[in-house]
């Protein structure tokens, strides 16, 4: 019997835009356009997208991070705490303040600006357990968080240094133990690997698989690296001009990727031992200001028809696992 | 054989600390390589490894140690600007700010053409520059007067590369083109390079510590460790059937994009970046696999095996071996 | 043109504008005066404000409003002279300092420090007592000038120091361009917010100077500045026999003076700010 799965975060018709005023004029980026997610525990979901696409946006809705010139527009966001659905865009700031590090976590592109560059890494551990757990149970807490570090194949002495002393790579990992600290369901993580050299990121990508692993928690990982979502996520959402256009398990979205960007992407890179020349993805990403009518992707698909220009597709349930909103692909089934 | 750069045991040394305690980093360590006309020659390694400084030396933003370089065969002399004399022009990782904000990107292209005075008018100007944007896919008109912030990451490189041929140089240094540019995009540069390969006879310094795109777009290829080249030799060879144990922890480290094909071993990450280059014997000593007692005090030379260049103990004592 | 209305939009920027026109206007008006500032009993002395003297007369016989006029124009030449000399050196001190580097970087940060160590006043005072018979207004902005620069210095030094390390600095030298010209070219334009702010700063900052030096008696008090009005004014015992429009002319005037400058300064340099600026850009 196949267990099923909890949905540990949900999100419905989320719709999070930019709102910038610039000398009088208003100008609206809808970086987060009508996001359906449901995320599982115990598993890794990768979010995968160019630069420009909406995805760190993503991240921090999900992360419940709404700050101005962020501004929900429409949808819920959920998370199950215990066995409670909450909404989580109508607590208050406490309550938001409890959820974060304990609840939910999140591992940043730049891990510098993580670390108070006055304290040592230790100060950094001590303020974010100190602000979470009761005096009596810091001392435990602390114990538990260096353990996990030498588990984690840290060395001792990082504790005691500054953060500027450490390798990126190193402070990236330490920043991931930092998260990971207090237990959290959840952890979300934008770019963690993309500014690291190759071998260290291999051993990122290690750690958190160890991790969740361990925690058989949640992570969400925003990355454009296809190479990376390949060997860490278990599903994966392809996200393009703040909409995601295609999910389904890594086998699958591999395999059979359906959606004409999809495709691009899963080609466009190179793999060793064939040197044809391989094609990029025509075009440049679309403004989020002014996204194309119709489809978003329209302008650059080589398929394009003329109900694409004109509507949205919805989600097409190609499969159990698998589902896809491209116009092309509902009219295979149906055709 | 022609060579339009030769590089002959380079070697750049910085001293770091204080009154009291100074330390010398060698970060370019006896480096030599050539690399021939209409050629995609590849420096790779990761961060911290040389191959930016050994590029910077190249171009003469700064003066070697040691060593000498040779631009078809004429030297380069310490501070000579290698882009002003020698015809070499460079691009660097970050497209953004590879052109000031507050200036139009136009502005640098003119500013080239009246520096180098390739045009005797205006129209001249316009048509040279023209061509030269055509050659990466973009038009003057769609360019003239528009700042970097309108441009897209993507165009902003391929702007960069337009105005790095401006001057029709002979060998081009692309530093890290392409690890700011989102990898779905980057295949339209890498093809860029080909083509310029191909139909200017143009050579390309590539430098990157991406050997998935170094496969698709070099001819050969030196990976280089804390300095050193650890291995060279043609791209099929190095990069398929990689000898040296760096080079195999490079290699296998790169993420396919193939769920099958996920990594099943674990890797030891360096603990502290400056002990390694204060190691004696071979750098990668304390991270090697195959380490043995030899390498932890004698620093390997080099040796050949079919035609690729490897500095370790392995190949040599192989050599010494199979010799006997 | 453009610019202009961008910063009325910007109401600290209009107030001062408009404070600054009237100051102007009465420096312009000196030029029509119908009595000569630096003579005595040319007027009814210790009269009230009336139609005829409109702020009226002081103790030495002189019309409070012309002579006002005379110690405003005063005021704004001493202060130009300083701020416009300073500036210079400034600028090519910070600029030179920050690209160059090495020796001629220590030598010449080594001379600015100095300078603002050294206890400002106490150097004025000396120097004032030494060359008080030739003090005029240009000795006076000359000297408040070679005080002004080192700060500004300083700051532009640290901004070229960060702007060398730019990639744009590398491809201004691949195209060819020399090292003059891409300071001038590249790195002035941020430069220009901070020159601009210190440029006004430094106008108030010798304005201030020039008055404590007067009320102190260690310039020429024979010329109309507000420094010298107001010595005269407070020596003379204007406030004591309530002779108010004397001594509240300058008061005034020199307050309106320092918030219209700090005004007018915050607002350009927002406005010049490389940030906002960048927004603006191809918008």
């Amino acid at each position: 019997m196949v267990e099923e799965k909890q949905i540990i975060l949900r999100t419905e018709y989320l719709k999070a835009f930019y709102v910038l005023e610039m000398q009088g004029t208003q100008k609206v980026a809808k970086a987060v356009n009508n996001v359906d997610l449901q995320i599982y525990e115990n598993e890794i979901y990768g979010i995968a997208g160019e630069s420009g696409c909406g995805k760190t946006t993503l991240l921090k809705t999900l992360f419940n991070e709404i700050v101005p010139p962020l501004r929900l527009i429409d949808g819920k966001l959920y998370y199950r705490i215990g066995s409670d659905e909450v909404d989580v865009t109508r607590i208050s700031a406490e309550e938001k303040r409890k959820l974060r590090m304990e609840y939910i976590s999140f591992i940043p592109q730049g891990s510098m600006s993580v670390f108070n560059p006055v304290l040592k890494v230790k100060g950094a551990f001590a303020d974010f357990i100190g602000s979470h757990i009761s005096e009596h149970k810091r001392g435990e807490t602390f114990d538990l968080a260096r353990k996990r570090i030498l588990e984690l194949g840290l060395p001792q002495n990082v504790f005691d240094v500054y953060p500027h002393q450490l390798s990126g790579g190193m402070r990236q990992r330490v920043t991931i133990a930092l998260a990971a600290s207090l237990n959290p369901r959840i952890m979300i993580g934008d770019e963690p690997t993309t500014a690291l050299d190759v071998v260290v990121q291999r051993g990122v990508i290690q750690m958190l698989k160890d991790i969740q692993r361990d925690l058989k928690n949640t992570i969400i990982m925003v990355t454009h690296d296809m190479g990376v979502h390949a060997n860490i996520a278990d599903r994966i959402g392809i996200m393009y001009a703040g909409k995601i256009v295609e999910e389904a398990t890594t086998e699958r979205i591999f395999a059979h990727p359906l959606h004409p960007y999809t495709r691009f992407l899963i080609n466009s890179l190179p793999k060793f031992g064939d040197k044809r020349m391989r094609d990029s993805c025509p075009g440049s990403p679309p403004s989020l200001i002014d996204p194309p009518s119709g489809c978003p992707f329209h302008p650059r698909c080589p398929h394009v028809t003329d109900i694409c220009r004109q509507q949205m597709p919805d989600f097409n349930q190609v499969d159990k696992d698998h589902k896809v909103a491209c116009w092309l692909v509902g009219e295979e089934q149906h055709g | 054989m022609d060579k339009l750069l030769e590089v002959n045991n380079l070697v750049k040394q910085y001293s770091q600390g204080n009154v009291i305690a100074r330390i010398t980093l060698t970060a370019v360590d006896h480096v030599s390589f050539y690399i021939k006309p209409a050629e995609i020659f590849t420096l790779a390694g990761e961060s911290g490894c040389g191959k930016t400084t050994t590029a910077k030396l190249v171009l003469g933003f700064e003066g070697a140690t040691s060593g000498t370089i040779l631009h078809n065969g004429k030297k380069q002399t310490r501070s000579e600007k290698a882009w002003i004399t020698k015809g070499v022009q460079a691009i660097f990782q970050d497209p953004f700010s590879a052109f000031n904000p507050l200036r139009t990107v136009d502005s640098y292209f003119h500013e080239t053409v009246r520096n180098f005075r390739l045009a005797r008018s205006k129209q001249e100007a316009i048509a040279r520059i023209d061509q030269k944007l055509r050659l990466v896919g973009l038009t003057y008109q769609e360019f003239a007067g528009k700042y970097p912030n309108e441009f897209s990451g993507g165009q902003l490189q391929r702007i960069s590369i337009a105005r790095a041929l401006v001057t029709d140089p002979q060998l081009l240094i692309a530093d890290e083109p392409v690890s700011m540019v989102d990898a779905s995009l980057r295949m339209s540069i890498a093809n860029l390079f080909k083509q310029l390969r191909d139909e200017l006879g143009v050579s390309i310094l590539y430098i990157t510590h991406d050997l998935a795109t170094a496969y698709y777009v070099s001819d050969r290829i030196a990976i280089m460790f804390r300095g050193n080249i650890v291995e060279m030799g043609t791209v099929e060879e190095v990069l398929m059937n990689p000898r040296h144990p760096y080079s195999k922890l490079l290699r296998d480290s790169i993420p396919q994009a193939d769920p099958k094909k996920r990594w099943t071993t674990t890797v030891t990450l360096a603990e502290l970046e400056q002990e390694e280059y204060l190691r004696q014997g071979c750098k990668f000593a304390g991270r090697c696999p195959d380490v043995m007692e030899i390498c932890k005090s004698v620093v390997p030379t080099e040796s050949y095996v079919d035609n690729v260049l490897v500095k370790c103990h392995k190949y040599s004592e192989a050599q010494v071996s199979s010799a006997s | 043109m453009k610019t202009l209305l961008d910063l009325f939009k910007d109401y600290r920027f209009r107030h001062a504008f408009v404070v600054l026109v009237i100051i102007l206007v009465m420096a312009v008006l000196s030029f029509f005066s119908p009595y000569d500032p630096t003579l005595w009993h040319v007027v009814p002395r210790d009269m009230k404000p009336s139609a005829e003297h409109w702020l009226g007369t002081d103790s030495n016989g002189q019309d409070v409003f012309w002579q006002a006029t005379f110690a405003v124009r005063n005021s704004l030449i001493i202060s130009l002279i300083s701020a416009v000399i300073s500036r210079a050196i400034a600028i090519l001190v910070g600029l030179v300092a920050g690209y160059k580097g090495g020796t001629v970087d220590r030598v010449l940060t080594f001379i600015g420090d100095s300078l603002l160590v050294i206890p400002l006043f106490l150097i004025f005072v000396m120097i004032a007592m030494m060359v008080r018979e030739h003090m005029n207004l240009v000795v006076l902005g000359l000297m408040l000038a070679v005080f002004g620069w080192p700060w500004d210095a300083r700051l532009i030094r640290s901004m070229v120091l960060s702007l060398r390390e730019r990639d744009f600095t590398k491809t201004a030298l691949l195209s060819g361009t020399g090292t003059v010209k891409l300071v001038l070219k590249e790195y002035i334009p941020f430069t220009t917010p901070l020159i601009f702010s210190t440029l006004i700063n430094n106008m108030s900052w010798a304005i201030g100077l020039e008055i404590t030096l007067a009320l102190l008696g260690l310039v020429d008090l024979t010329i109309p500045t507000l420094g010298t009005m107001l010595n005269w004014a407070y020596f003379s015992h204007a406030i004591l026999l309530e002779r108010w429009w004397w001594i509240l002319t300058p008061v005034i005037l020199s307050l309106l003076m320092f918030i219209a400058l700090y005004w007018l300064s915050v607002s350009i340099s927002e406005y010049l700010d490389p940030r906002t600026r960048i927004q603006r850009v191809g918008a």
